[in-house]
């Protein structure tokens, strides 16, 4: 096992390498002198050549890379250009804002696909099946941003029984902030519900054809019995993986869930850069969710082999 | 485990073997899945309601009547109007002219990009084949809409820029896809047939191995066009797609949120349903198609 998780972190250094050459290189898409982007109305000669001397901008490329991952592996992400603030400060602040929606979403979309899920496995091809297939279809066919203005829409100002955004700071008023936080998490969660479910199921129908679970039952188990302790344990080993799978979707999501919402999390904190063309700021950002997506993928094959001993990396 | 006796597989167990098969004529396809049929029928809608736009549209999409902003549905407005008097029915209408080719181009951005660096990986092997698919990782890396938000961001928003950065971000799905597909068809034996008669790997693929490919990719690309019409969605809805006034889904419904506190749902929910009609077709038709075109599911 330890000589797989080591083999794993070796063939996740070339790309992570590479992810840090493109996430580098973002600023260099940009058509024109980045200076001239960042600075718009309030361009001036001096002011460029100040851009381009925090930024680097005024050395040649390889040299700029090279500094940009020497900092890089001391913890630096550079400083915003709108605050002068460090970059992983900036996005330190938002972090716990956004680690509570992701857990809440997550929360949220198991709640719903593990019962769902194996239910509708349970009525394979009956009405309860066929509805909760099309509930898993129209689940990931529903933009996110969509779900949230139509909760602020029902609860938020037709029913009235939900702030319609905002956030309270949990050490603040832990009602305040739950109540804030129920609509986010369902928009934020509602897309991996369904896929989740989708997963659930097929997983749980492959158990159910499995022999030992014939065998339980033909040992007079009671069929409750069997689905809760010896179908649903390993039907949920796979959907491990898709949980594992959903942090890059919550990290995406979160993007637009906190802009509906005015939640202040990473997310928000990306969108805003995005229009002040804060690009330290923006690249900070599509790193650390690159780096986290990878690392959650990791974990993934690794809780994968310890929850199911068939699985050996050798 | 080579020593296995041998042991009786019921025939409709058995996985199809890899032949060389043709895709499935369409009109059997059809009478056996009429899923697949709900798919088209739903998304043929759509594109004509685009297409026709300019003569069926009731109003000009983008005609600003100051005199009649905010109206909600009703006669001479069927889903009422937007905040600078726009009737939101036609600009529905004309977004769907927007939002279905962005999703096209771009999945063809991928297709095409994709496939062709699937295929050399797949085909050639050794070197060209680790450091394509180390570039593929690393794009994969990445969470997709993050990298196409970030994509946008560098480029400038614009409705072309969306494009570009919703079929990169779909470049490793159909790399990895070609590629596993064309490593698999390459030892079956009409492939070792083909290169012994001297075939050219260019006529190899084109002509032995293409058609192998077709049902896998068209699934994907009914799938990967559900995520390019929500990913334009989400672009156009931060403001990183197409300009205004363009008629364009997402952005409509952004500026839709900002008047739903004044009570004027209306301007959200014409363009909001368009857009999850059309992905949930495109959804809809590739899981279909994937319960018809994947052997691996006939149990």
């Amino acid at each position: 096992m330890l000589e797989y998780i080591v083999r794993r972190l070796g063939l996740m250094v070339p790309t992570a390498f590479l992810v840090t050459v493109g996430v580098f290189l973002l600023i260099h898409l940009t058509p024109g002198d980045p200076a001239t982007v960042i600075l718009a109305e309030s361009y001036t000669p001096e002011a460029a050549a100040q851009i381009h001397k925090d930024l680097g901008l005024d050395r040649p490329l390889p040299q700029q890379y090279a500094l940009y991952l020497g900092r890089l592996l001391h913890g630096d992400l550079g400083r915003s250009v709108r605050n002068k603030l460090p970059v992983t400060q900036a996005i330190g602040e938002r972090f716990p804002a956004t680690l509570e929606l992701g857990i809440a979403a997550l929360l949220w979309s198991l709640l719903i696909a593990i019962p769902m899920g194996t239910l509708a496995a349970l009525r394979r091809g009956r009405v309860l099946d066929v509805v909760a297939s099309g509930l898993t279809v129209a689940g990931i066919s529903v933009p996110n941003f969509v779900v949230g203005i139509m909760l602020i829409l029902f609860f938020g100002l037709v029913l009235r029984v939900l702030p319609v955004g905002g956030f309270t700071a949990l050490t603040e008023s832990v009602p305040d902030n739950l109540s804030r936080l129920v609509m986010p998490a369902i928009a934020l969660g509602t897309f991996g519900a369904a896929s989740n479910m989708r997963f659930t199921r097929s997983s749980m129908i492959e158990v159910l054809n499995q022999d030992y679970i014939r065998t339980a039952r033909a040992k007079g188990a009671g069929w409750w019995r069997v689905v809760n302790r010896h179908a649903l344990k390993n039907a949920l080993i796979p959907v491990v993986t898709i949980v594992g799978l959903q942090v890059g979707g919550i990290l995406e999501g979160a993007l637009v869930t906190e802009t509906v919402f005015s939640w202040p999390g990473v997310g928000k904190l990306a969108v805003e850069s995005i229009f002040a063309k804060d690009f330290p700021v923006v690249q900070g950002i599509v790193l650390m969710a690159a780096l986290s997506f990878m690392l959650a993928n990791l974990l993934v094959d690794l809780v994968y082999a310890w929850l199911d001993p068939r699985i050996s990396y050798s | 485990m080579s020593t296995a006796a041998p042991t009786f597989i019921p025939a409709e167990e058995q996985i199809p073997a890899l032949g060389e098969q043709q895709p499935a004529g369409l009109r059997r396809l059809l009478l056996d899945h009429p899923r697949i049929l709900v798919g088209l029928l739903l998304l043929a809608i759509l594109a004509v309601v685009a297409l026709l736009a300019p003569w069926i549209s009731p109003h000009n999409p983008i005609a600003v009547d100051a005199d009649n902003a905010r109206l909600p549905p009703g006669a001479g407005h069927l889903l009422g109007t937007d905040e600078l008097g726009r009737d939101v029915l036609s600009r529905v209408f004309w977004g769907g002219r927007i939002s279905l080719p962005v999703a096209f181009v771009a999945v063809g951005v991928g297709l095409v990009a994709g496939g062709l660096t699937g295929v050399l990986a797949g085909y050639r092997g050794g070197v060209t084949d680790l450091l394509l698919m180390r570039l593929v990782d690393a794009i994969l890396a990445f969470p997709a809409l993050i990298l196409a938000i970030a994509l946008v961001a560098a480029l400038g928003p614009s409705l072309r820029n969306a494009m570009i950065a919703i079929g990169i971000v779909q470049i490793p799905v159909y790399a990895r896809l070609t590629r596993a597909q064309v490593l698999q068809l390459k030892s079956l034996d009409f492939v070792t047939a083909a290169r012994a008669l001297g075939a050219s790997p260019a006529r190899i693929i084109g002509r032995h191995m293409l058609p192998n490919l077709l049902n896998p990719l068209i699934v994907q690309v009914s799938l990967s066009a559900a995520f390019g019409m929500l990913a334009e969605a989400t672009l156009s809805f931060l403001g990183l797609s197409a300009p205004p006034p363009t008629p364009d889904w997402g952005f409509m419904i952004s500026t839709g949120q900002s008047f739903l506190v004044n009570g004027d749902w209306w301007m959200a929910a014409g363009p909001g349903a368009a857009i999850c009609l059309a992905v949930f077709g495109f959804n809809w038709l590739g899981d279909s198609l994937r319960d018809a075109l994947d052997p691996r599911l006939h149990r």
